[in-house]
């Protein structure tokens, strides 16, 4: 096999290997999504004091049957309901395919999987260890700009699913979605540009690489992450609120709020299409995580630090493990803010984008390169000198401004809403009719 | 790319380019007319980009390393490119501009079909 | 000249998005009109890959296909400007005198330009770093700056303008 492989010619083996490493980020976050999906139900369960599916996959074996053998007889075998989520995977897939009238049947068909493609492959540039062949397509010198690019894609699938399912719901979940997820963009482009200036390399293997060292060159039993610096530590908030945002996931779920919206952009569709979305949803959501810990969490990198050669060789072969391992507890935390936090208004959610984490990220972004700048021309005590004033500064900005802001609050939460307070929607059902006779006071008449 | 012909990323740039213009002249949606115009752009960013790369990004082994010589060829290497990113800026602005013109339009006059916006010529 | 396994790679690339632009402006539905320039802008940044402008190629996708595209879909729906009966498209004089001014534009640019550069190919030996973020960011931040400085303010004066035009007045 392998001799037959090397014989190809170096194009052919380029691009099988190349098909190899998407399999490798493809496939094993694809076999995660049933487990993702049960791991959520039974841990929002568990926050909210339910039991949640514990059944599905239970075997008890029967005490008479002859089809037993002997030592099966009246056994239990618990599978906590693991297999819940692959029974209702079956489901949507044998249910009965309903596309509705009137809609743009192409685009209707093509948006969950635009959804899909892009939660697949936003994990390209990912590094899954200290080995090259490890980033699934290339580790290039662009690799968080690529990031970027594949996430500014995201819109495309539930604003056009909103749009070609001729829907009002799903046309103002499709609007929301696009204007959120352009909001949120900015601000987490200068979260991570933050760390770019910091690490010197849009490389994400330069990022681990840089945040392997003892933690602030004085601490050797703590890996250096970006997360432990001031400057790290508000680039992580920025980006951690972001994320959940361009993910759509709760506390930032507007486009498919069920109470305004029925169900946001996905509203008309059902079975195959909406299950392309739900696994779109969940990819994302565990791909962002895994950039999240690579950026601001060391990557692959274990908790503890020991400076051996024989740990960090250890510590390269658990690599993939710990990434997932860092992936599902970013997953844990995507779970604890959904059961923890009430939706956003959308007049919050624009405020929070543009006037708190924008400026945030922005000001952090300004403080690094002036910390840099100083570190670099007159050593580390003019750069901490001149962060801390930044630092002040920026906090000294926030406070003026928030003491100002109150009075224009009001009015601004008026204005800023979609439908104006002029034109309230009319919604006609079948033909008018009178309003029927107020009925009886309870407890009146006989 | 070794093997293809500029003529051949030229070809495709007069294409694009050719294609927004007649679009320009056709449609009468503003918006996609803005498109047509994003089209265009695209057009000769690609032009730009594919002549300092075929023209002038290759190694001149006369020039020494590092020599006023070399930073001159690099210099001119780079223009394409950056003509490219103000191109890009430019067109953000534009746009910028463009959909709030149109905005403003349709909320004053429910309508945005070029051919009815006369208001200047009686 | 002979069909080389990049010209096939060039062909993939270069078709799709010709096509696209012909979507662009065929298409009588302004979203689908705006998702074949998607499309096509996608393909294009790949097509600067293959030109080795990689950092222009990531930013063709963040910026045009990411960004700008988003705004007009946005603004297409926003305008409930999809639907098809609002703009049906007169078939008037102005359509053949488009398709045949644009015909032959093609043409003659074709004619004069595409020749003569049928036989430049590709150097061997690239500049190092060409293309690369630091290449451009060096160049934008040393060469450029005042261009660049220009094109800042020339940002800020849009998206102030932008403002202006959308803000609604509060009676």
């Amino acid at each position: 096999m392998m001799s037959w492989l090397q014989g190809l010619d170096p194009t052919v083996q380029d691009v099988l290997s190349a098909f190899g490493r998407a399999l490798l980020v493809i496939l094993p976050i694809f076999m995660l999504v049933p487990f993702m999906i049960w791991y959520e139900r039974r841990l929002l369960s568990w926050m909210q004091d339910r039991v949640g599916p514990n059944r599905t996959g239970n075997i008890t074996f029967s005490r008479k049957s002859k089809l037993v053998p002997g030592f099966l007889k009246g056994k239990k075998f618990k599978l906590f309901g693991l297999l819940q989520s692959i029974a209702d995977g079956v489901k949507l897939f044998t249910k009965e395919d309903i596309l509705p009238g009137h809609i743009d049947r192409f685009l209707f068909l093509i948006a969950p999987s635009i959804s899909l493609f892009v939660s697949l492959s936003l994990a390209g540039t990912l590094p899954w260890g200290p080995f090259p062949k490890l980033t699934p397509v290339a580790d290039v010198n662009i690799g968080l700009l690529y990031v970027m690019a594949i996430s500014s894609l995201g819109a495309y699938g539930s604003v056009l699913a909103g749009y070609a399912s001729n829907n009002k719901y799903s046309l103002m979940g499709g609007l929301r979605a696009s204007a959120q997820l352009i909001s949120y963009e900015l601000a987490m482009g200068v979260a991570l540009g933050c760390m770019v200036l910091v690490t010197g390399s849009l490389k994400m293997t330069d990022m681990v690489a840089q945040q392997s060292q003892p933690l602030w060159g004085v601490v050797p039993f703590l890996y250096n992450w970006n997360v432990f610096t001031p400057w790290g530590f508000i680039a992580t908030i920025v980006f951690f609120v972001c994320m959940i945002a361009e993910s759509n996931r709760p506390p930032f779920d507007l486009p498919e709020a069920e109470n305004e919206l029925v169900a946001g952009y996905h509203t008309e569709y059902s079975t195959k299409r909406w299950g392309l979305f739900m696994m779109a949803e969940y990819i994302a959501m565990f791909t962002f995580s895994m950039i999240f810990f690579t950026v601001f969490f060391g990557g692959y990198l274990l908790p503890i630090r020991i400076d051996n050669p024989s740990f960090k060789a250890i510590e390269g072969y658990l690599a993939p493990l710990t990434m997932l391992g860092k992936g599902a507890f970013g997953l844990s935390l995507y779970i604890w803010l959904r059961a923890t936090f009430p939706r956003l208004r959308y007049d919050q959610l624009m405020n929070l984008g543009w006037k708190f984490l924008l400026p945030l990220a922005t000001g952090n972004l300004m403080i690094i390169a002036s910390f840099l700048f100083a570190q670099k021309a007159y050593g580390n005590l003019a750069g901490a000198g001149v962060a801390a004033v930044g630092y002040i500064l920026l906090i000294a900005i926030w406070l003026a401004n928030r003491s100002k802001k109150s009075e224009v609050e009001k009015m601004e939460s008026r204005t800023a809403t979609m439908v104006s307070d002029t034109d309230t929607p009319t919604i006609v059902v079948g033909t008018r009719r009178k309003p029927a006779a107020p009925a009886p006071a309870p407890g009146g008449g006989e | 790319m070794v093997g293809v012909p500029l003529g051949a990323y030229l070809a495709l740039a007069v294409f694009m380019f050719c294609t927004g213009a007649a679009g320009v002249i056709i449609r009468r949606n503003p918006i996609v007319i803005f498109m047509c115009i994003e089209l265009m752009l695209n057009a000769v960013n690609l032009t730009f980009l594919s002549f300092a790369r075929y023209k002038f990004a290759m190694v001149d082994p006369s020039v020494q390393e590092g020599s006023r010589q070399a930073l001159a060829a690099a210099d001119r290497a780079i223009g394409g490119q950056m003509m490219v990113v103000f191109i890009m800026a430019v067109a953000a602005a534009e746009v910028a501009v463009g959909l709030g013109i149109i905005m403003a339009i349709y909320r004053l006059r429910d309508n945005i079909d070029v051919d009815e916006l006369n208001l200047l010529k009686s | 000249m002979s069909i080389t396994p990049n010209l096939l790679v060039f062909g993939a690339l270069a078709g799709p998005a010709a096509l696209a632009a012909i979507g662009v402006v065929a298409s009588k539905n302004a979203v689908r009109s705006a998702l074949c320039l998607v499309v096509n802008f996608f393909l294009l940044a790949f097509l600067y890959f293959t030109l080795q402008a990689e950092m222009l190629g990531i930013t063709q996708i963040v910026v045009y296909a990411g960004a700008i595209m988003v705004l007009f879909l946005f603004v297409i729906m926003l305008l409930n400007l999809g639907s098809l009966q609002l703009f049906d498209e007169k078939k008037d004089i102005k359509q053949p005198i488009g398709i045949a001014l644009g015909v032959s534009l093609a043409g003659m640019l074709a004619a004069v330009v595409v020749p003569n550069f049928m036989k430049v190919d590709d150097a061997k030996k690239v500049l190092p770093n060409y293309g690369s973020p630091q290449a451009v960011g060096s160049f934008l931040f040393t060469q450029y700056t005042v261009p660049f400085e220009g094109v800042a303010i020339l940002l800020l004066v849009g998206v102030v303008g932008s403002i202006l035009l959308a803000k609604r007045r509060i009676s």
